[in-house]
């Protein structure tokens, strides 16, 4: 184990380190507050924002160690949160007895192979669900002989495939990339990670202390303006100082931090219409605090893949 | 009777494949002899059902299932010996005669002794899980030979997504259960609007 920790790479070691300091913060400021606050509705919020941050120790905790466990890791780990994720999407979305093949297609056989495929590093991942699977279930929803709102179950179908599956895929797939005298890529994920999901919080906390006028207010009240800025201008002074971890230079760092936050603002708008077309606040209960899987992911859907894209169109040999 | 050694291991698989969440409505019950009467769109039901029972009430909650489906090779070590289930004839229509229906009432009293709760799907037959069907006056007269059961209505719900009718391949989406308040059969309460009560029951704990 001390050995496998020693031929680390020092920046992983780095911002992993410094990843479990910031939540130790956290949790000091949060059990402070704890303590402080007698105010039995200011209680609430401090105790669901300590769920929160107990429910970060553990996913800090499962992702930092598949990251130092190798590919492997991060690929079973991607593809079970896929898994969890359309399976949150998929019972919210209402789908006909007939669809029983394709869901099943879906889950056992498209899932599966994507992170197969990332598995063998084949770079033909980036067309398997947009092509053949695109192609391939409605194929099978047609056999089945069922033409009530066809088109509908169709797309619904299509649409979490691409993004619980395709899209969250792109993050581990950037350990497939080849970048020029950098490595190990995990760096890179850790990156990804850290700069979106902490945009994602920095945004909730600007928007709780100063937030005034909503963006979009019937898809999600509480997006504003301010929560938006102020947390992209902060997630991106984050993003620009980790410029170490990445292939990136300083300014280059910031850009693509702007870009991380703006996809997770845009991924986690059209993840909250969605939401509100079906009627319900969370797409799960699987993380306390947090809701589910999907609703934790859904600033990764769209950042993902045009992270790696700008990554490899850049820098990947 | 302990519980099987594989009941604690199948309970958690079915657990796992059909995400139960399980909601009790009133609290989770006294421990009091009970009838759980849920719909039935699934041959997970009644597996998923009792696994989404506390441990203690588990152990002594049996399943009444159909004999003609349930009294074969595999099917039946599952269902009789890990879940002790009470396999049952079903009558269809015209062909069952009050004697025979008395006979099998009398037969699940005698299994339930003073110890067993049970598990009944009183439509008799999985449905599409579109509409709940009509129920079968089998929990009508199981409550007049055993007065003062406590009847407790759950609704499942997406079961019939995770492995309809004709299928034997599982989709893993979440399913949930909620349990509703017990009640019981009153005095002079007439057989349809007995069966007519506990069916709506059933259909008030589905989600809108």
């Amino acid at each position: 184990m001390m050995r496998a920790l020693r031929s680390l790479d020092p920046p992983l070691v780095w911002a992993l380190g410094g990843l479990v300091a910031l939540l130790a913060v956290a949790t000091l400021i949060g059990l402070t507050m704890r303590f402080a606050v007698k105010n039995p509705s200011a209680r609430k919020t401090i105790d669901n924002l300590n769920l929160r941050i107990r429910a970060w120790w553990v996913m800090v905790a499962v992702f930092g160690f598949t990251l130092v466990v190798g590919p492997i890791g991060s690929l079973v780990l991607f593809g079970l949160i896929s898994f969890l994720a359309l399976r949150e999407y998929l019972t919210l979305v209402p789908t006909r007895r007939a669809d029983h093949h394709t869901l099943f297609w879906t889950f056992f056989i498209f899932t599966p192979l994507q992170y197969y495929l990332l598995g063998i590093k084949w770079s033909g991942f980036v067309i398997v669900i947009p092509v053949y699977a695109f192609l391939f279930l409605p194929s099978v929803m047609a056999l089945a002989g069922d033409t009530r709102s066809f088109l509908e179950r169709a797309a619904k179908i299509q649409w979490g495939l691409m993004i619980c599956v395709y899209c969250i895929s792109y993050a581990p797939a950037l350990l497939t990339l080849n970048i020029h005298r950098f490595g190990p890529n995990a760096k890179l994920l850790l990156y990804l990670f850290v700069v979106d999901q902490l945009s994602d919080v920095l945004q909730y906390v600007w928007g709780k202390l100063a937030g005034r006028h909503p963006i979009a207010p019937s898809v999600s009240p509480n997006k504003t303006w301010e929560g938006f800025i102020g947390g992209m201008l902060s997630a991106t002074a984050i993003g620009t100082a980790l410029w170490w971890m990445t292939p990136f230079t300083p300014a280059v760092a910031a850009a693509v931090s702007v870009l991380i936050t703006l996809l997770g603002f845009l991924g986690g708008l059209v993840m909250s219409a969605i939401k509100r077309d079906s009627g319900v606040k969370d797409y799960g209960t699987l993380i306390q605090g947090h809701g589910g899987i999907l609703d934790r992911m859904d600033s990764m859907i769209f950042a993902a893949p045009v992270f790696f894209h700008v990554v490899r169109f850049f820098y990947a040999l | 009777m302990n519980a099987h050694p594989l009941a604690g291991a199948v309970a958690g698989a079915a657990r796992l494949i059909s995400g139960v969440q399980v909601t009790w409505r009133d609290g989770l019950p006294e421990r009091r002899q009970s009838v759980f009467f849920a719909n039935h769109t699934s041959h997970l039901d009644f597996v998923v059902l009792w696994s989404s029972l506390p441990r203690e009430l588990r152990v002594r909650t049996r399943p009444v299932a159909a004999q003609d489906y349930w009294d074969r090779g595999l099917r039946r070590k599952l269902a009789v010996d890990v879940f002790n289930a009470l396999l049952v004839a079903r009558h269809q229509g015209a062909t069952a005669s009050d004697a025979q229906a008395r006979d099998t009432i009398d037969r699940i009293a005698d299994e339930m002794g003073d110890r067993y709760s049970l598990i009944i799907f009183p439509e008799g037959t999985r449905g599409t899980g579109d509409e709940i069907g009509p129920f079968k006056s089998g929990l009508y007269y199981l409550c007049l030979r055993k007065p003062g059961i406590g009847l407790v209505p759950a609704y499942i719900e997406n079961l019939n997504r995770i492995l309809p009718k004709g299928e034997f391949l599982p989709v893993p989406l979440i399913s949930r259960v909620t349990f509703g308040s017990p009640t019981c059969l009153e005095r002079l309460e007439s057989k349809e609007r007995f069966l007519e009560r506990m069916r709506d029951a059933v259909r008030e704990l589905k989600r809108r």
